[in-house]
């Protein structure tokens, strides 16, 4: 699945560019320090969704494949660190890294063979992938416990600190959002990151000038691999309880809503979409019945106006002032 | 057809019995060629009559049989990228640009290979192409069509070619736009980079080559010097006039 308009690399100069959304990021942990512990757990899964999606962006936006299955490598994240830190006592960190290397080793053995597919093919490999872990979470009890859910997950924390109020975790959730960014951005630029937008805008090209498709590809999906399994292992510390429901297809569409609504390919899009698909059902409560209607409405007219995510508003805006500045 | 493999110094390229298919559909039967160091030869023959398969089956973007050799060494088999890594650089009909990148994007992809070495050979590329340094920030997608290809031979002399494949390169140019892309593959021949120039512009390509094969049908039908086309009076006037 070729990538759509997705292939500019964004040149490294864009320090400003990234103020806003840092700034932004900042601005909303200050609210939810200051507000109620429902208002920061819903940023609090916005952040973790954030971590979610830029991974995916990395498959998706940045290399132009298709995943239906990143659900799959969260789960093995939020589960591993579950059992991990419940049943054999583990540190939080020290269980989120070693699960964050299963689910690499995982998406190496899985990816070999399926990224050999391409398109729709690929996409429906993923989504089988998905569903199959999605059903070991239920039927495989007596790891997962089922539907039951695994409790007692300890909160995030390091060397005996525990982060043990959920505010604390909010400020641990954004600095890792805006850390899992950095990485990204700073992947996008290097040698390989090129390779990657080269991919998406021909495969045959990106070819004949020296590039593995086959490797990069790869490792673009263990990345995507690694950042599923962080949000997962964030989940389960963040929530202190997982089931099944969690990593099923709902949050498959959550995510593509996310990446498309943020601005797929674009640096800051998935946390901008993460955020706002999360917060923005949470601002339309008191709407009641017409809540649904509207937060549909709101989305469409979002996509309609900004085709390419909200990300791309400022260079949109930028474009215009020129044009109108050149009209002048 | 082919010349006595004593007046070939050590060739560059050469394939024997090469050929591809398309599910049930033979493309290109069986057929050899070779291009000499630092040599540009021309492959003529009418739409359809497998120019864009030999070179795809060259380069292995089509999967393909028989034996290829890279200055003697056996490269049959070599998937497409490996193949960049020696030196063997297509640039495909159509150009296969990436239209959201820049004109720098574009080139710095085109390095991937010589990262190190990517700003010398930029310099290079905008000594031969001075439109490209001037359009340098726009989106490749937004350039005319002959500076598109400007872009796409850039491109591939950033990945440091010896031999250069070209596929139709000025196909749907003005004829002073082909031209001038085609007198700087002459240029580059002259610099060292071997060329195998697939085109339908064959009095254009003619002035340049050296050699010339013509293929039909799937096969290389004949091999000729450029200047004895002009005797073979069947190919003079399907290719000349």
């Amino acid at each position: 699945m070729t990538s759509h308009a997705t292939t500019s690399i964004e040149p490294a100069g864009l320090r400003w560019q990234s103020v806003l959304p840092v700034a932004a990021a900042l601005a909303l942990t200050g609210i939810g320090l200051l507000s109620s512990d429902y208002v920061v757990t819903v940023l609090g899964f916005a952040f973790i969704y954030a971590i979610f999606c830029t991974g995916l962006n990395f498959f998706m936006g940045y290399t132009g494949q298709a995943s239906f299955g990143q659900s799959a490598f969260a789960a093995i994240g939020g589960y591993g660190s579950a059992i991990l830190c419940a049943d054999y006592g583990w540190e939080p960190l020290a269980a989120l890294v070693a699960t964050m290397a299963m689910s690499g080793i995982a998406a190496v053995i899985v990816g070999y063979p399926t990224l050999r597919l391409r398109g729709h093919y690929l996409a429906m490999a993923t989504f089988a992938l998905g569903l199959i872990v999605y059903e070991i979470s239920i039927e495989w009890t007596s790891l997962t416990q089922g539907y039951m859910g695994y409790a007692g997950i300890p909160p995030l924390g390091i060397a005996g600190f525990e982060l043990v109020t959920i505010k604390q975790q909010l400020v641990a959730l954004v600095l890792l959002a805006l850390l899992g960014v950095g990485i990204a951005a700073r992947l996008r630029r290097s040698r390989f990151g090129r390779a990657l937008a080269a991919i998406a805008g021909s495969e045959p090209a990106a070819r004949a000038l020296g590039v593995d498709i086959a490797r990069c590809k790869l490792i673009a999906f263990v990345i995507a691999a690694l950042y599923a399994s962080a949000a997962g292992s964030l989940f389960a510390h963040f929530v202190g309880f997982i089931s099944p429901e969690v990593f099923g297809l709902t949050m498959v569409v959550q995510s593509f809503a996310m990446l498309y609504l943020g601005g797929i390919g674009t640096m800051w899009g998935p946390l901008v979409g993460a955020v706002i698909v999360t917060i923005l059902p949470e601002a339309l409560r008191g709407l009641k019945e017409m809540q649904d209607i509207a937060y549909t409405a709101i989305l469409i007219l979002i996509l309609i106006f900004a085709p390419r995510g909200l990300a791309e508003i400022p260079a949109l805006l930028r474009r215009l002032r020129r044009r109108t500045g050149e009209a002048a | 057809m082919s010349e006595p493999a004593a007046e070939r110094d050590a060739p560059l390229l050469e394939a024997r019995d090469i050929s591809a298919r398309y599910g049930h559909v033979q493309a290109l039967k069986p057929t050899g060629l070779h291009i000499g160091e630092g040599e540009l030869v021309t492959v003529l023959g009418p739409n359809g009559a497998g120019k864009t398969t030999l070179l795809r089956a060259l380069t292995r973007l089509t999967p393909s049989k028989g034996q290829v050799f890279f200055r003697g060494e056996d490269i049959s088999g070599l998937p497409t990228h490996r193949l960049a890594r020696r030196g063997i650089i297509m640039v495909q009909e159509g150009r296969g640009l990436f239209p959201q990148m820049s004109v720098r994007e574009n080139l710095t992809v085109g390095a991937y290979l010589h990262a190190g070495e990517a700003d010398e050979h930029m310099r290079t590329v905008f000594e031969l192409f001075p439109r490209l340094r001037e359009r340098i920030d726009q989106a490749a997608g937004s350039l005319s069509g002959g500076e598109q290809q400007m872009l796409a031979i850039g491109r591939a002399l950033m990945a440091k070619p010896q031999l250069l494949m070209l596929d139709e390169p000025s196909l749907g140019l003005a004829p002073r736009a082909a031209s001038e892309i085609l007198s700087t593959l002459s240029e580059l021949n002259r610099r060292g980079i071997g060329i195998l120039l697939v085109e339908q512009k064959a009095p254009l390509a003619l002035k340049l080559a050296r050699r010339v094969y013509v293929i039909s049908l799937g096969s290389i039908v004949a091999e000729l010097k450029a200047d004895e086309i002009k005797s073979h009076h069947d190919l003079a006037r399907y290719y000349l006039h």
